[in-house]
């Protein structure tokens, strides 16, 4: 028992509790300034459709930056496999076809920036910001520029599957970002893997000297992170049953942020799938808080970087605080 | 068991290597025998650490053969992860320990008690890594437990933990570099404790310092390394504590002269 006690005393425990109620604070704040959306549930469905698309990545990213890489070409790579989603999609007439594609497409770039980053040893922020204009560029090339539209998959089983409304309700893509969720946690915390992953980003030395394939497991991670982005690309591709070139850059910062607000650090070695997840809902629900409370659109970034910015000041405070 | 019946739990026989034009190791013999505790001392840059890598499997030399329990070292296919195969492990100071891991998932790195899937059975870790501290290291210190992070732990107690893990993991051989440095007097005394329950559980050990009292208080024998070469190997019977100060001190005087401090 004195080992649960110790458990539930830890930072890292602290650091999770603390993140939730941000999150229940922000929501009690709108309800007073917007009673009228956020006291319904039409919002919380509405945040269920639009928040799972940068969830999904976030929880790739989360691997990335444990390891203490970063990967900032995770939206031109969401652009790039959203093209070759759609275009598959509407030559082939195939969506499992155009779904594998377009992951096959994630595989790949994430297996070149994981090769650029493991073995020729560039710097992940570096060599990734150099990918992610290559991707970005390719899609605007292949795709001439122009936005493509696949209205005739609305109500296909596949659109169903993946963005419908489970009981006219609950968007499916909450589901699916749910489940990547509880699978990657139970990844990260309870599987060799995942145990490799973090101790790559605490001490890549030791990894190597207790055998630990530190290589390989990078490489996977980015694999992972491409392959997550490609799948959340299809999501979006057909929640708006539009692809167009310049998709995936709004997902950047607003990404980036979720994983840093939900604790994890950039310094690597340390990271929580569920802080992730509660980052990602504080991002995405501000510009809906913002806007329903009656405040001009642009007042969102602001909230969004104080926010963060008392998210890992606290988490610092909380991490040099040695027992 | 059968690998009792060997000579020499490990030989290196004519050793050497070189980083460019500079010549770390020449011509180097050097032998552990079963339960054996060897000093090895030098200054720095005498090639302690480059003999220990080449033992460990980190990089091979340019000549020379390394036999484990008698039996020859394939070099070109040897590795870290050989090494441990072959009960050999080294615990390097800076090295050992994941800092914000905690100890379990520490002392089962790389060598995880997990199903088909790869899955932790993370019970069965923090239960073997509890029998660990109270049995093999003999951990009595209060508040410290499998939950415990790398970074609330001492500097003795995180070489416990490393110390611990090879013991654990049965090797024959630990190797210890530099284990007190930057430590106070108190906590050199626990590793030293440490260093004598691997000598008493019948297992060997290389310890690398430069503090000539603490290698006298649990050593065996000593190997004095200057500039890549051996230039001495005394038995604990054969030299006091100030006769081998008083040599090392020679050889480093010797040294400063050449170069011309």
């Amino acid at each position: 028992m004195s080992l649960k006690k110790s458990t539930f005393f830890n930072a890292r425990v602290y650091k999770t509790y603390a993140i939730i109620l941000v999150y229940v604070l922000l929501m009690g704040i709108f309800m007073i300034t917007a009673p009228k959306a956020f006291t319904g549930y039409q919002i919380y469905l509405a945040f269920l459709s639009t928040i799972p698309f940068s969830l999904i990545m976030a929880l790739g990213l989360t691997f990335v930056i444990v390891t203490g890489e970063i990967d900032l070409s995770f939206p031109s790579t969401m652009a790039l496999s959203g093209f070759v989603f759609m275009y598959t999609y509407i030559h082939l007439k195939n969506s499992i076809v155009a779904l594998l594609a377009c992951i096959v497409v994630g595989i790949i770039i994430g297996l070149i920036n994981g090769l650029i980053v493991a073995k020729i040893k560039v710097p992940s922020i570096v060599a990734t910001l150099a990918t992610s204009f290559i991707w970005a560029g390719l899609a605007v090339i292949v795709s001439g520029g122009i936005q493509i539209a696949i209205p005739e998959s609305r109500g296909s089983l596949f659109y169903n599957v993946l963005v419908g409304r489970i009981a006219g309700l609950i968007p499916a893509q909450s589901l699916w970002a749910f489940g990547f969720a509880i699978i990657m946690a139970f990844i990260l915390n309870r599987n060799r893997f995942g145990e490799h992953v973090m101790f790559i980003g605490d001490n890549r030395e030791t990894s190597k000297m207790l055998g630990v394939n530190v290589d390989r497991t990078l490489i996977s991670v980015f694999i992972l992170n491409g392959a997550l982005a490609s799948f959340s690309s299809v999501l979006l591709g057909l929640e708006y049953v539009t692809w167009w070139p310049t998709q995936g850059p709004g997902f950047l910062l607003i990404t980036i942020a979720a994983v840093f607000i939900g604790g994890t650090s950039i310094a690597g070695g340390e990271g929580t799938i569920l802080g992730t997840v509660i980052g990602a809902f504080i991002v995405g629900s501000i510009t809906a808080g913002v806007v329903a409370s009656g405040a001009e659109g642009f007042w969102t970034q602001l909230i969004v970087g104080v926010v963060m910015l008392l998210a890992v000041v606290f988490n610092t405070l909380l991490r040099d605080r040695k027992s | 068991m059968e690998d009792s019946k060997y000579i020499n739990l490990v030989e290196m026989r004519n050793i050497s290597k070189s980083f460019g034009k500079v010549i770390a190791l020449k011509n180097i013999n050097f032998k552990v025998s079963s339960n054996e505790v060897v000093g090895l001392i030098g200054d720095n840059g005498a090639g302690k650490s480059t003999l220990i890598k080449i033992l460990m499997g980190v990089y091979p030399p340019d000549a020379g053969e390394v036999f484990i329990r008698d039996m020859k070292i394939q070099l070109s296919h040897y590795s870290a992860k050989i090494a441990h195969n072959l009960r050999i492990e080294a615990v390097y100071q800076e090295k050992a320990l994941g800092e914000k891991q905690p100890l379990w998932r520490n002392i089962f790195l790389g060598r995880q008690i997990t199903n088909k899937l790869g899955f932790i059975d993370v019970k069965k870790e923090r239960e073997e890594t509890e029998r660990i501290m109270k049995n093999l290291i003999g951990f009595r210190s209060k508040g410290i437990n499998s939950e415990s992070r790398v970074r609330e732990l001492s500097g003795g107690e995180r070489q416990g933990v490393a110390i611990g893990r090879a013991m654990y993991f049965d090797a024959d051989l630990i190797i210890l570099d530099e284990p007190t440095t930057a430590l106070s007097v108190k906590e050199v005394g626990k590793v030293i404790n440490f260093i004598k329950q691997i000598k008493d559980v019948g297992k060997s050990c290389i310890m690398i310092s430069h503090n000539m009292s603490e290698e006298y208080s649990v050593a065996d024998r000593f190997v004095i390394l200057d500039r890549g070469e051996i230039v001495g190997e005394y038995k604990k019977e054969d030299v006091t504590l100030s006769e081998l100060t008083s040599k090392l001190i020679t050889i480093a005087t010797e040294n400063a002269e050449k170069v011309g401090v």
